[in-house]
This record gives C-alpha cells, sequence and structure tokens, in this order.
C-alpha cells in the first residue's frame, strides 16, 4: 500500500477548530510526458481524497493532474467528539489507499 | 524579506566567527524551507518512513544488530578496514545486506536503498558532519578535492567555478548554492521524488557535459568524501527538500 | 521582402492561437462550474510565491474569508490555472463542519501564468479571487 503520513492532533477542545494534514506518496503522472523515445507515458493520478469523522464524511478533494507528485493536502474542520479520523485515496489503475488517525476530544 | 533580512543575520553572525559557510537550506525559498520543517509535510519524510519499516525487516532485521544509529550517517563516507578503502553509507548498508542478511544487494536509487539511507540520515539530523580525516582516509580526499577542481566536460567547467566562485549568483532563476551536502538524500522537487547525493553528481556533470560516474564509482567515494571534509562541522538536515 | 513579412505573422498568429486556446480553455473548465453563474471578485485569496523556485512542486493556500457556520459557509472551492496543458487544478467541499475556509495543497504551474479560484458559497453566490506568478526552472537538465 501507499504510504502516507497523516497530521491529526491527539487531542483537541470540544469546538476547536484544528488543522489536519495529510500527504500520500504518489508519483501523480500527468500524461502530458513522453519517453525518450517519444512515447505519451500515460496518466496515474490520485483523483479523489475524502476525509470522514467518525464515517460523516467532513472533507473532498478532486485532484487533476496539477496537483502536485506526493499530494499533500492540508485543511480544517471542526473538533466534535472523540473518536476516529478515516483518510481514503482513490485514483487511476484501481489505486486506493487508506489511513485513520484516533482523536480525543474533551 | 523577513527571510532576507534573516539570511543577513545570519551571514553576519557567521562570518563574525570566519565562517562563511551556508547550507544549500539557506540558499531556497521561504516556501520550500517551510515544506522542509515540517516532518508531516516534508516528502522525504514518506521514505524514511518505508526505511524505518524495512529497518526493522529482513533476516536478521538491521535491529536485531544495530541499536541507536544517532551519529552514523554524519560519519560517511569511512574507511572500511576490511576492504581497505572508504565506503558511502549506501555502500555499507549493501556490505551489510550481502554479508549479514545474505541477500542481493539493493539497487544503487533504488526504493530501499533511498528509504534506508533516509532513515539512517534522519537519526543523525541536526548532527555536524564528522567524517574522519586520517592517515587512511588523507589519499582518498585529497582525490576529491583533485575532481572537485578539476575541468571537465564540453563546457569545461570544475565544481569549484560555480560552488567556490559564483555561489549565490543565478542559473536560469536558481541560485547557485556552495555544494555542501548537508541534505541527502533529499527529496529534490525538480526529481518530484528522493533522490541521492550520487544522483545530484551526475545531474551536475551531465549539465555541464561531462561524462558522469556511474554509480558507486571510486570518483563518487572521492568526490563525497570531499565534499564531507569541506563541509566539515555543519549540521546535517537530512532528509531534506531543495528545489 | 513580402513572404518574409507573412512568415513571421503567420507566426505569431499561430503562438497567439495557441495561448488564447487555453485562455479559453480555462474559461471553458470555469463556465462549466458555474453554469451559467456570474462570480464576484473577492473574498477569495489566493497565496502562492510570486517567484516560483520549481514548476513542479508549487505551496498553494486558498483562503474565503467567511463566518463558515451553519447559516453561512463554503461550499466548495474550484482552482483553474491559464497556461497548464489542462485548465483544472483541483476542487474542494467543504461544508458548515469546516470551521474555516482554508486549504493547502502543492500544484504544478507550467509557465508564469494567471491561477483563479471559485468560491461557491452555502447562499448559492460565487466570488473569484486570482494570483499571478512567476515560474523559473531548474538550471541544468539531467540524464539519469
Amino acid at each position: 500500500m501507499a504510504r502516507a503520513l497523516i497530521r491529526v492532533p491527539p487531542r483537541a477542545r470540544r469546538g476547536e477548530v484544528i488543522e489536519i494534514k495529510a500527504l500520500v506518496s504518489h508519483i501523480m503522472e500527468t500524461g502530458f510526458r513522453h519517453d525518450q523515445y517519444g512515447k505519451a507515458i500515460p496518466r496515474d493520478i490520485i483523483q479523489v481524497f475524502t476525509c470522514s469523522y467518525n464515517g460523516a464524511e467532513i472533507f473532498r478533494a478532486r485532484f487533476y493532474p496539477a496537483i502536485a507528485a506526493n499530494p499533500f493536502i492540508s485543511f480544517t474542520t471542526i473538533a466534535t467528539e472523540s473518536g476516529t479520523l478515516r483518510f481514503d485515496w482513490s485514483g487511476d489503475n484501481g489505486f486506493t489507499a487508506s489511513e485513520s488517525a484516533a482523536i480525543t476530544v474533551e | 524579506m523577513k527571510a532576507l533580512a534573516l539570511a543577513l543575520l545570519l551571514a553576519a553572525s557567521a562570518s563574525a566567527l570566519g565562517d562563511e559557510r551556508r547550507s544549500g537550506y539557506e540558499f531556497m525559498s521561504r516556501e520550500s524551507q517551510a515544506m522542509q520543517d515540517d516532518d508531516a509535510a516534508n516528502p522525504a519524510m514518506l521514505w524514511a518512513l518505508d526505511g524505518e519499516a524495512l529497518w526493522k525487516s529482513g533476516a536478521p532485521a538491521c535491529s536485531s544488530c544495530h541499536a541507536d544509529m544517532k551519529g552514523v550517517a554524519a560519519r560517511y563516507p569511512a574507511f572500511d578496514a576490511r576492504l581497505k578503502k572508504p565506503v558511502t553509507l549506501e555502500q555499507r548498508i549493501n556490505v551489510c545486506r550481502t554479508e549479514k542478511q545474505h541477500s542481493a544487494p539493493f539497487k544503487y536509487e533504488g526504493k530501499e536503498l533511498l528509504s534506508l539511507s533516509a532513515y539512517i540520515a534522519l537519526q543523525s539530523r541536526g548532527l555536524p558532519i564528522a567524517v574522519t580525516e586520517d592517515a587512511n582516509t588523507h589519499p582518498y580526499i585529497d582525490a576529491g578535492k583533485a575532481l572537485y577542481e578539476k575541468r571537465q566536460g564540453q563546457l569545461n567547467m570544475s565544481c569549484a567555478q560555480c560552488h567556490d566562485q559564483y555561489s549565490g549568483r543565478r542559473l536560469a532563476g536558481s541560485m547557485i548554492p556552495q555544494a555542501h551536502p548537508t541534505g541527502y538524500p533529499l527529496y529534490r522537487l525538480e526529481w518530484q521524488t528522493l533522490g541521492s547525493l550520487e544522483r545530484r553528481l551526475r545531474g551536475c556533470l551531465a549539465g555541464i557535459r561531462a561524462q558522469p560516474y556511474e554509480y558507486g564509482a571510486p570518483e563518487m567515494v572521492e568526490l563525497e568524501l570531499y565534499l564531507k571534509v569541506r563541509a566539515r562541522g555543519m549540521k546535517l538536515d537530512a532528509p531534506a527538500v531543495r528545489p | 521582402m513580402r513572404r518574409r513579412i507573412f512568415l513571421i505573422s503567420a507566426g505569431a498568429l499561430a503562438f497567439g492561437a495557441m495561448s488564447r486556446a487555453r485562455a479559453d480553455a480555462m474559461h471553458d473548465a470555469m463556465q462549466a462550474v458555474l453554469d451559467g453563474a456570474k462570480p464576484q471578485e473577492g473574498r477569495v485569496s489566493i497565496d502562492l510565491p510570486p517567484l516560483v523556485e520549481n514548476g513542479n512542486t508549487v505551496p498553494f493556500t486558498v483562503k474565503v474569508e467567511c463566518p463558515m457556520t451553519a447559516q453561512e459557509y463554503v461550499r466548495a472551492i474550484h482552482v483553474f490555472n491559464e497556461k497548464n496543458p489542462q485548465p483544472n487544478i483541483a476542487s474542494f467541499e467543504l461544508g458548515a463542519r469546516a470551521g474555516r475556509a482554508v486549504v493547502a495543497t502543492r500544484i504544478r504551474l507550467a509557465d508564469s501564468q494567471t491561477v483563479v479560484a471559485l468560491a461557491q458559497m452555502s447562499d448559492g453566490s460565487w466570488w473569484s479571487g486570482t494570483a499571478h506568478v512567476i515560474v523559473t526552472i531548474a538550471a541544468c537538465t539531467e540524464t539519469v
């Protein structure tokens, strides 16, 4: 599975706005490059990233070839309750990746 | 503006101590520095994570023989008493791989070797470069210095010309750094992946239209050894980000 | 004399046509998302380095001024570019739970150009922000 790095604060106060960072290894081949023989290298990108908080989707991103390799994303959400944040990536050639992080909200 | 002020302040304080040496970190934009500073945003950390997993695997696992690797990367290239020559960190990893783990050596610039060297280099982050300069290594250091100063390639240029004479000036929009390898292996934005110092050296040689040395060639070891001696005392910031 | 002038102007026309085609592509991609709506300039700000060190990986942040309450929040942000082979960069779906309308990522920029972000609010209104960047290239090519 692709390597992913998630940064979620382990604890937060209820109602606090927290910052979430997610980094996943992926070549994000644009489809616009050519090899040394002039042959086009086919597109291979992550297309969708979602984040769910205790099962409810709180953020979604649609990526295009203009997103840099090893896509990084940072976004915010309100810490509502303790539980699990789940991160999912999917893309070309059946690519999927998944990570989870726990958060304690007091 | 703030980055410029900081750079000037650092330059002022360092030259007060007589040290004009600056890491490539200081030559890059604030945004690139921010990318490196945050472990959650530094793409090189993805390889370090893979390296950590590899470190704990294998038969026997690296972790079963080696406990604390702090300071190890800072000493490399190091003289191997048995092989009677200096070896790079990557070569040392492969010595262990073949002799202790009885497996095929990892390919240069392959995912495994990059991940392991990133993980090991991370253990020396913040430590000063400290390669051994003694009777064993002096001939190789001198050979490396000669390579550094040698004019070569169609452009008939030496490393010294760009990196000693012209550092701080611009080449096609990029600022020329001083060539202190404090950050390797590093995530180069140009490569869109992690790469080794040897990859960068091959790129430089291609740039001056010289024949690039092969990976692991004696010239590579000598040049890296000399560069590390030239950078002695500078803090490692591996695995770094560079433009 | 006349033939040389003709060749020069033909070349200039072709080049002009190419940049117009890509600017048209960005315009069309934006229209596809707006679906007839007219965005107002404002509330959306884009953070991009004014001088980009390497177009392969450019740190990018988009912010929308919005209270982000259950009554007034950002539904989505769509980002476009002018000169890449493709006009879309990314789309982000937010909502009241986001707390703040700030998203950061890293993008690819093929040339010095304009980047546009469109934000759709909970009341259906559209806002836009623009940034111009200068993109330089790495100095030496390499044969790995």
